[in-house]
């Protein structure tokens, strides 16, 4: 039995490292210039620049980042004081702001796309207020924010949706302007008949695309409205809070690496989500070139 | 039952305050239980637009339609619709595809797939239960379409020239595939084409009709034996009338 399992186990870690190979076989192109890019970095900062504090080297945000993942921070939660490293806590932080926003951007800017796209009348009255607020930048709102909300993850989470909504409103809006008349009366025919019936059967599975592209533009300017969310000070954690934090420390080198962090994470979520939504939500799709 | 009556009816399109289109004006028709009928007429002669009154998809302006004396007022599952498009939810498989109408009214899903089973059989396409549509060539598609209007036993199958986009040869088999389903399943079947030949082959009864407005020409009734051959003498003696009859509509002009 055991040596089965084993046989099982070594095989299993045999075809890891042969699909990782060929990865990197296929990828080659991809990881030389991405090596490339930072050796000339490399160069540039040690060589030309000469300066750590202008610009830091690829070097010295490595050395950056093995000093920090050492460090804690206390993490309080629900009367719990817990003692977890410190990049661990500024990116729950920022996951909770992030969250916030993004999270309400969907409950109420899915639903009022839908009922813009699919009702003439309220769309009428809707897109006037829309097309008036939406021009003003996400940032202009954070006096108002800690005002009504306060200095707290909310006022952060706040600024977020402000910049996720748009974009989920008109996808979603589009995507209900969009359906397919010949659906709408094929399911008519069938006795599909009551608006109730034909979004939830009809609209919203064809406009399905549409939505999932908004939230994917959504995803990108709610996480650049990060930094913004936290620069003033609704926590002591948070990736885009340490970037101010540490510019007033003079610790370029940890703005840097905080400005990386940002990049990575927000590259993982992306293709987190182009993973779901391609691969379950609209397989139906494959085979488009979209 | 699948009997329709079509009583004076007229439909127009009013553009601002010109004088209104007449698509369809003073349009009186039977078409029998079991019957197979095809409108054939150049394009902007209003068949489409019976058909879709038929459906219940538009409505008249003056004058009603009735199936078996009930009054069509909107859309119902009594009378299935194959249109000229593509009209197969991509989003739903096959199976999901044709389940769609009996889980709308109401039926449970496993008895509805069992049912949908059957139809999808009846077309030929039992390896692709689990395809979606954008696996499907053109004529599949149809297949499918035509098992997802037939999973809700409507009385009348309406047909707006669901073979148009298709190649020749592929339509030759769905329209022989097409008579044997009618056969089995004896229903009525409402036919739009602007094929000749596609009438002669399929009709039971070919309304003409001619355009500006929309007008039945003449009612033609064919006693030709099945099964049918397409280049048969007689087949060839009644296109050459039909295709007259049109050139002369078209040049009437």
């Amino acid at each position: 039995m055991i040596q089965e399992r084993l046989n099982i186990l070594r095989k299993k870690g045999i075809n890891l490292i042969s699909s990782l190979s060929s990865t990197v076989q296929y990828r080659s192109t991809e990881i030389i210039s991405i090596i490339a890019a930072v050796t000339i970095w490399q160069i540039i900062a040690v060589y030309i620049v000469q300066n750590k504090f202008f610009l830091p080297s690829f070097t010295d945000v490595l050395s950056a980042l093995i000093r920090i993942i050492e460090r804690d921070a206390r993490l309080a939660v629900m009367g719990l004081e817990l003692q977890l490293p410190v990049l661990f806590v500024d990116l729950l932080y920022s996951l909770l702001h992030f969250s916030i926003g993004l999270l309400s951007a969907l409950l109420i800017g899915i639903p009022l796309g839908m009922a813009m796209g699919w009702f003439r009348s309220i769309n009428r009255i809707v897109d006037p207020i829309i097309e008036v607020i939406r021009p003003i930048p996400p940032i202009a709102w954070i006096p108002f924010a800690i005002i009504w909300i306060g200095l707290n993850p909310f006022a952060a989470g706040f600024l977020i949706f402000v910049g996720a909504v748009f974009p989920i409103i008109i996808n979603t809006y589009t995507g209900f302007k969009s359906v397919s008349r010949v659906y709408v009366e094929a399911a008519k025919v069938l006795g599909c008949n009551t608006n109730k019936e034909l979004i939830r059967y009809v609209a919203l599975p064809s406009s399905l695309p549409s939505i999932a592209a908004g939230i994917r533009i959504a995803m990108g300017v709610g996480w650049m409205c990060l930094v913004a969310a936290e620069m003033f000070g609704v926590s002591r954690n948070g990736l885009g809070y340490k970037i101010w934090h540490h510019y007033y420390l003079h610790n370029m080198d940890l703005v840097l690496l905080y400005m990386l962090l940002l990049g990575f994470l927000g590259l993982c979520i992306d293709r987190l989500l182009r993973y779901y939504v391609d691969g379950k939500l609209l397989k139906w799709r494959k085979g488009e070139v979209i | 039952m699948g009997k329709v009556t079509v009583k004076n009816l007229s439909r127009w399109f009013a553009k601002d305050k010109n004088e209104p289109t007449f698509a369809l004006e003073d349009i009186n028709l039977e078409i029998d239980d079991k019957e197979f009928v095809c409108f054939v007429g150049p394009s902007g002669c209003g068949k489409t637009t019976l058909l879709r009154i038929i459906s219940g998809l538009d409505m008249p302006n003056k004058g009603e339609v009735h199936l078996d004396g009930q009054k069509i007022v909107g859309p119902g599952p009594d009378r299935g619709m194959v249109f000229q498009e593509y009209s197969l939810f991509p989003w739903k498989t096959v199976i999901e595809n044709v389940i769609f109408g009996p889980l709308m009214g109401g039926v449970k899903k496993k008895d509805a797939v069992a049912e949908a089973e059957k139809y999808i059989e009846l077309v030929g396409l039992n390896k692709f239960r689990s395809s979606y549509p954008y696996e499907l060539s053109g004529g599949m598609k149809q297949r499918v379409a035509i098992a997802r209007a037939l999973a809700n036993e409507p009385s009348v199958l309406l047909m707006d020239e669901p073979f148009g986009a298709l190649d020749a040869q592929t339509r030759n088999i769905l329209q022989q595939e097409l008579l044997e389903i009618w056969k089995k399943k004896h229903i009525t079947i409402a036919f739009v084409t602007h094929s000749v030949d596609e009438a002669v082959f399929l009709a039971d009864k070919i309304v003409l009709m001619s355009a500006r407005p929309g007008k039945i020409k003449e009612i033609i009734k064919l006693d030709l034996p099945r099964p049918r051959e397409r280049t048969s003498h007689e087949a060839n003696i009644l296109r050459d009338r039909i295709l007259k009859t049109l050139i002369k509509e078209q040049t009437k002009e």
